[in-house]
């Protein structure tokens, strides 16, 4: 570890800084016209070429407003909150690797930040950490929409973390690492030849069950529409960040859309290959090429997340919770089963006991199955109406 | 289930491809409808004596109250209108005018008409209080501003209120006045504005305007 070293790393951590808070600048913008084009508007178009400098005149009018803070907060935890987003948002995306590797002076140099071998889990701990932004940004604020809001998206982020959670664990599963670098690497082998194309093995074709949880309830993670609830400007103003204003609000900002990156970020990761793709060319390009498929992949999720804000309205709170407790969490716990039971049999020397014990396993979930309305114990129902109450209301006296 | 999914997203990313129904507003400006409701104009006959006779009956119309109005007297020397009065002052204040066109309706010699100029903004009070010399037409070609005398007035011998010398109402502020085309029925009776008909001043602005 000398200087060199030193040196490439900031250079790598730096390019990944610039990467994301450019990719967060240019996807505001690209939200804004990209939902125009969709409501056959325009959108922002007057400052710089197309209007791309309307978030850089955005960020700095935000940053100049006065700070105002309400009488009754908790004005440490008040201040606290929106750095703890922000900060949350900024170091998830260390794992995630963004480019090739190449070499610098006689030294491999490796596009991401820090390739733990604990990996992936590293993005769910961090995403839980976001929790604690809002909600003590909602708790802090001393007033009642915020509060809600607060509650509804720390019930809603723990409530999709579980789904997500078994998602991740049958891609870990499947591909017997947690390491980033390693989940792109198992994605490289070729899955079948076609001619002379070798169509890579991403983990989207095997796991496409998992890829849709996590698709949905990374759209939950990131309180995009139409899971925004918690920021419902119809019901709760702003949700947990009505109270906050200038800086402070641009930092949950800026922690929301940097938020939507890394998780297609973690999308593109670990289910289409990362930064993987046909390489050609001259030495420099086969070293720039990977970030570009990094980003053109990533720009492709980013822009699914635009277009269900411009075409699916809010949903209700309860199917919210319906969705994630009664179909993604049950589904991604049979994934994650089968997953387990393929990888078992796939590795194991003697499949007939496999199967014989998954054989017997089935048996026994298809009568708890059958068995579980009779041993429930049912909510009883009355079935003759309440009577409807007389009329309380001042009646003329005879 | 997937056919309205489809529907659905084929819906915005189609309407991605369709131009979009913004005008680009300060660069591109939209044309109004013909009888679109903007700012006043006080017109003028073609040989540019004012409409205006000072009547107040738009002040009266006005439910916003943003009219105010002041009469004089014209004189055999100091004609500034065809009829007996002229205003002498005349403002609308656009922080309160709400654009119903009632005062246009009461007008009775078609002096008050509204353009389609829309753009009022102002950063003050002031500002937004339009005066008599903001909302006056432009003088027609080759008419001569007021006050004339009544001998150039008779001489030219219009029957003003039959439609002589009328002009199509400015509708774009700054468009050059296309002048000659008479005006329809509605107008009150004619009055003779021959000399002499008028009577002497007597109101003391008027003297004091005299005297100047």
């Amino acid at each position: 570890m000398d200087l060199v070293d030193v040196a490439i790393t900031f250079a790598v951590a730096l390019g990944a800084f610039a990467l994301w808070l450019v990719g967060t600048a240019l996807l505001i913008w690209g939200e804004r016209r990209v939902i125009a084009l969709m409501q056959t508007r325009v959108g922002p178009n007057r400052l710089g070429p197309f209007g791309l400098l309307q978030t850089v005149a955005d960020g700095a009018k935000l940053f100049f407003k006065e700070d105002i803070a309400p009488r009754n907060i908790d004005r440490f935890v008040y201040l606290g909150a929106p750095f703890v987003s922000a900060t949350v948002a900024l170091v998830t995306f260390a794992v995630i690797p963004y480019g090739g590797t190449f070499q610098v002076s006689g030294r491999e140099v490796t596009l991401q930040v820090w390739d733990p071998n604990i990996g992936m889990l590293w993005i769910l701990a961090m995403s839980s950490l976001g929790v604690y932004g809002i909600f003590l940004a909602g708790w802090s604020s001393g007033s009642k929409y915020p509060l809600l809001g607060g509650v509804r998206s720390s019930a809603q982020l723990i409530s999709y973390e579980l789904a997500m959670g078994l998602s991740l664990a049958a891609v870990f599963i499947y591909a017997g690492t947690l390491q980033a670098s390693q989940i792109v690497a198992n994605q490289q082998i070729p899955l079948f030849e076609l001619g002379p194309i070798a169509v890579p093995a991403w983990h989207v074709v095997p796991m496409l069950p998992a890829f849709v949880i996590f698709f949905l309830t990374s759209v939950a993670e990131t309180q995009r529409p139409p899971f925004d609830l918690p920021e419902a400007e119809g019901e709760l103003v702003a949700g947990f960040h009505t109270e906050y204003s200038g800086a402070k609000f641009a930092m949950f900002f800026l922690a929301e859309f940097m938020n939507v990156i890394t998780f297609s970020a973690v999308m593109v990761t670990l289910f289409f290959g990362g930064p993987s793709g046909p390489l050609f060319g001259p030495g420099w390009l086969q070293a720039l090429l990977p970030t570009v498929y990094f980003i053109a992949k990533v720009g492709i999720f980013l822009f699914v997340f635009i277009w269900l804000r411009g075409t699916l309205p809010r949903m209700r709170y309860d199917r919210l919770m319906d969705l994630g407790w009664k179909v993604l969490l049950p589904l991604g716990l049979f994934w994650v089963l089968a997953t387990g039971f393929a990888v078992v049999l796939r590795t194991s020397t003697d499949q007939g006991t496999v199967l014989r014990i998954a054989g017997v396993g089935a048996g026994v979930a298809l009568l708890l199955y059958l068995a579980a309305p009779l041993l429930a114990r049912r909510p009883r129902r009355d079935t003759q109406p309440e009577p409807e109450p007389e009329p309380k209301f001042p009646t003329p006296s005879r | 289930m997937f056919n309205a999914l489809r529907k659905g997203f084929g819906l915005t990313f189609r309407t991605m491809f369709r131009p979009a129904a913004t005008t680009q507003y300060p660069d591109v400006k939209r044309e109004v409808q013909p009888r679109f409701h903007g700012r006043h104009v006080l017109n003028r006959y073609s040989d540019g004596l004012e409409k205006c006779v000072g009547c107040e009956l738009c002040a009266w119309a006005c439910p916003a109250d943003a009219i105010y109005v002041r009469g004089a007297d014209n004189t055999p020397d100091e004609r500034f209108s065809p009829g007996e009065r002229f205003g002498i002052d005349y403002q609308i204040n656009y922080l309160r005018c709400i654009f119903c066109g009632l005062c246009i309706e009461a007008c009775p010699t078609r002096a008050l008409t509204m353009t389609h100029e829309y753009e009022l903004s102002g950063d003050s009070r002031e500002e937004l209080i339009f005066t008599k010399e903001q909302l006056l037409a432009p003088l027609p070609a080759g008419a001569k501003p007021p006050p004339h005398t009544d001998t150039e007035v008779v001489a030219r011998g219009f029957a003003y209120y039959e439609g002589d010398a009328a002009q199509e109402p400015t509708r774009g502020w700054r468009t050059t006045d296309q002048g000659g085309q008479a005006q329809s029925s509605g107008d009150p009776v004619t009055v003779d504005i021959g000399g002499g008909r008028t009577e002497p001043p007597s109101h003391p602005e008027h003297a004091q305007r005299n005297g100047r």
